[in-house]
């Protein structure tokens, strides 16, 4: 383990390059989060992932996030435990009947201000399960949405694309 | 040829016609001896499923693979409970009797399972009845007595997991009794295939557990592919095995570093998450997505591989940097203490439940779907089966670290001798080989055009299973899909009796489970 320890302090670490955001996205997003958000949030956000009925596709690539390349932390984004210690809700899956009410659950013991992002193709638009019995729909059919970063999963570059987007606009003003 | 399977071909009614392996229909005193049989370990029960007038149980002959289909008519609405006599076939009961609103006649539980009373309509495959969806109430089996304590965890965890509720039942810190309520992520999606175009069905299929997309896609290929007759070229099927073993690659790093992380052993996450890392964009770089999810269609293979240099290198660096990480799990003594003994997984009980994947070859079942029955490429590679007796955390680990390895070597194999050609054989001209009416035969003549494929894929997690029903037009009318979780998650529950309750997430992390896949 030692030796490990030793190379990872003289290895060049393999996190990449913060992805850029364009200024036309942020002025939006920081439209959306409004005063109070920024004065409170700082440039810090602690996230809670909801699977609201997913396939685990999109779960894999937010898990990619906390790995060494994209090392998502450096940018004060944290995965929390608990809905109580969250701002934002990263919600994904077609809202499946099952999950509705976990889903409202977890949102209602989410402190305010709180933002939703809905994650992938299903948490956007319901994807291929759309005309199911057992589906409600996307997950703005169920909770406000703030935030969709579309794709079947989104890469993990997409999704830090829209959640520094979302710390920087509320960095702003 | 085992004696059961060569008894029912005999017995048989009528044997219809279901590629490559027969279906057959049986009456109700067969169904009860091959669930008799199947009871007493003389064969393995590979799913159960139903129709709304039928059911059906696929049966694997433990010798070599094949496996038979048996359809019993049920046209009361009831059936002889398999669940009665094989607890394995307890849960996938509980969901036909909630889907189908078919009557398993003896089945010793009978709580819905997949029906929360969230839906809005009752048995939605079968009767389909409105009734007011504002959810059912669970009774959980009883563990009482003075120093027992409940925990409830889920059905949203504490981690970026799928959801699902675990009742614990401890005394102290062990845990008596765990029991699993799952069902959150049902979307439907026998449902859905009902009716849908081939690819259409393709690409929810292929959504049936993301983290096994390309096994799936593989095996409602090789279904679709059996049924209509269609022959795959060459090179689209070494390139299927191709994408086959980084979609292994990749869940197995993600895997073995995961379970370290639960016992607090965050360098091997690390570690792991970077050569995960490096096989997903291998992949993307190779065939434009990181799951090469899609990919792989009925018929051969969406993308070629035109560039092979980026799984080489990926390949070459997984080899110099792997073996380290072996060799710190296997001298790192706290994280050892956690593993070893942890959450034994018997093999009886393995056995009994055709435990797929890591989890059966951990505990002993020596059972790999790609060497029995055994499919395309692999009859041409060389690769081991890996398997091991101990059946703890510690032997799940290793059993990973061992099947990296050989993932490995097949891609290498597969890379060294990848045939040229071209990608696919179109299924539309399969399609219509078919509708020209056969020499002899009357054109006016009503009959049943609809034809039956059965097949069956290792994925990372083990075997998944799809049978197909499709008609002339190519259109899906019926499909049946199977995850290998579907008899791994009952094990979960019999491997954590008697282990501490914060060894959960160590011991659920070395079974990963899909719970999508399991729900459908």
């Amino acid at each position: 383990m030692r030796r490990m320890l030793l190379e990872g302090l003289f290895r060049r670490p393999v996190t990449e390059e913060a992805p850029a955001v364009a200024d036309a996205e942020l002025e939006e997003l920081a439209a959306r989060l409004g005063a109070v958000a920024r004065a409170r949030l700082g440039r810090s956000l602690s996230i809670r992932e909801v699977d609201a009925g997913s396939c685990n596709g999109c779960e894999l690539e937010i898990h990619a996030l906390n790995n060494s390349y994209y090392d998502v932390e450096r940018f004060g984004l944290r995965f929390v435990a608990s809905p109580r210690h969250a701002d934002v809700l990263m919600v994904t899956g077609p809202v499946t009947a099952n999950m509705r009410e976990g889903l409202e659950r977890t949102y209602a013991a989410t402190p305010a201000p709180k933002w939703v992002v809905a994650v992938g193709d299903c948490a956007a638009g319901c994807g291929v399960f759309r005309k199911s019995y057992a589906t409600i729909g996307s997950v703005s059919a169920v909770l406000p949405v703030d935030l969709v970063i579309p794709g079947c999963p989104p890469e993990p570059i997409a999704m830090l694309k829209g959640l520094i987007g979302l710390i920087e606009a509320s960095a702003r003003g | 040829m085992s004696t059961l399977r060569t008894a029912l071909l005999n017995a048989a009614l009528t044997v219809e016609e279901q590629k490559p392996w027969p279906r057959i229909t049986v009456d109700a005193d067969l169904w009860r001896q091959a669930t008799l049989a199947i009871a007493a370990g003389n064969a393995t029960l590979a799913h159960l499923w139903a129709e709304p007038r039928a059911m059906h149980m696929a049966v694997l002959d433990d010798d070599d693979g094949a496996l038979t289909v048996l359809t019993l008519a049920v046209p009361d609405g009831s059936f002889p409970s398999v669940g009665l006599t094989h607890p394995p076939a307890l849960r996938l009961e509980r969901a036909i009797a909630d889907l189908y609103g078919l009557v398993p006649v003896g089945l010793p539980d009978d709580r819905r399972w997949l029906d929360h009373g969230r839906w809005g309509v009752r048995e939605p495959l079968g009767a389909a009845t409105s009734v007011a969806a504002d959810g059912d109430a669970y009774p959980f089996l009883a563990a009482e007595g003075p120093p027992l304590h409940q925990i409830a965890v889920g059905p949203v965890h504490a981690g970026i997991i799928e959801p699902g509720h675990f009742r614990f039942s401890a005394n102290g810190e062990i845990i008596v009794r765990l029991e699993e309520r799952l069902g959150y992520v049902h979307k439907g999606i026998e449902g859905l295939l009902a009716g849908t175009t081939l690819d259409e069905a393709a690409r929810v299929v292929a959504r049936v557990s993301g983290d096994s997309t390309v096994a799936w896609s593989f095996a409602f290929a090789r279904a679709a592919e059996a049924a209509l007759g269609v022959a795959v070229p060459q090179r689209a099927i070494w390139l299927r095995a191709l994408m086959a073993e980084l979609e292994r690659l990749a869940n197995h790093l993600g895997d073995i570093g995961g379970i370290c992380n639960d016992a607090a052993f965050a360098l091997m996450l690390a570690h792991c998450g970077m050569l995960r890392e490096e096989v997903l964009r291998a992949s993307k770089a190779a065939f434009g997505h990181r799951l090469m999810m899609d990919r792989i269609v009925p018929g051969g293979v969406a993308v070629d591989l035109h560039d092979a240099s980026a799984i080489k290198a990926m390949a070459r660096h997984i080899r110099e940097r792997f073996p380290r990480l072996v060799e710190l799990y296997d001298n790192t003594a706290s994280l050892q203490n956690r593993t070893v003994t942890t959450g034994t997984l018997s093999a009886d009980l393995a056995r009994r439940f055709g435990a797929g994947g890591p989890v059966g070859r951990a505990s002993g079942r020596a059972f790999d779907a790609r060497k029995t029955p055994g499919y395309p490429p692999y009859g041409d590679l060389d690769f081991k089966l890996v398997t091991r007796q101990d059946g703890d955390v510690n032997a799940r680990v290793w059993l990973r670290i061992g099947e990296v390895y050989e993932s490995l070597e097949l891609i290498e194999q597969i890379l060294d001798r990848l045939p040229a050609g071209p990608i696919a054989h179109p299924v539309a001209a399969a399609l219509s080989e078919r509708r020209v009416p056969q020499a002899g035969g009357l054109a006016n003549e009503p009959h049943d055009t609809s034809t039956e494929g059965l097949a069956m894929v290792e994925s990372f997690r083990g075997d998944v299973l799809v049978w197909l029903r499709i008609d002339e037009d190519g259109r899906v009318l019926r499909g049946a899909l199977r995850d290998p979780s579907v008899f791994q998650w009952p094990l979960l529950e019999a491997a954590i009796e008697g282990n501490i309750v914060a060894d959960f997430p160590i011991c659920n992390k070395s079974f990963n489970c899909s719970y999508s896949g399991s729900d459908l």
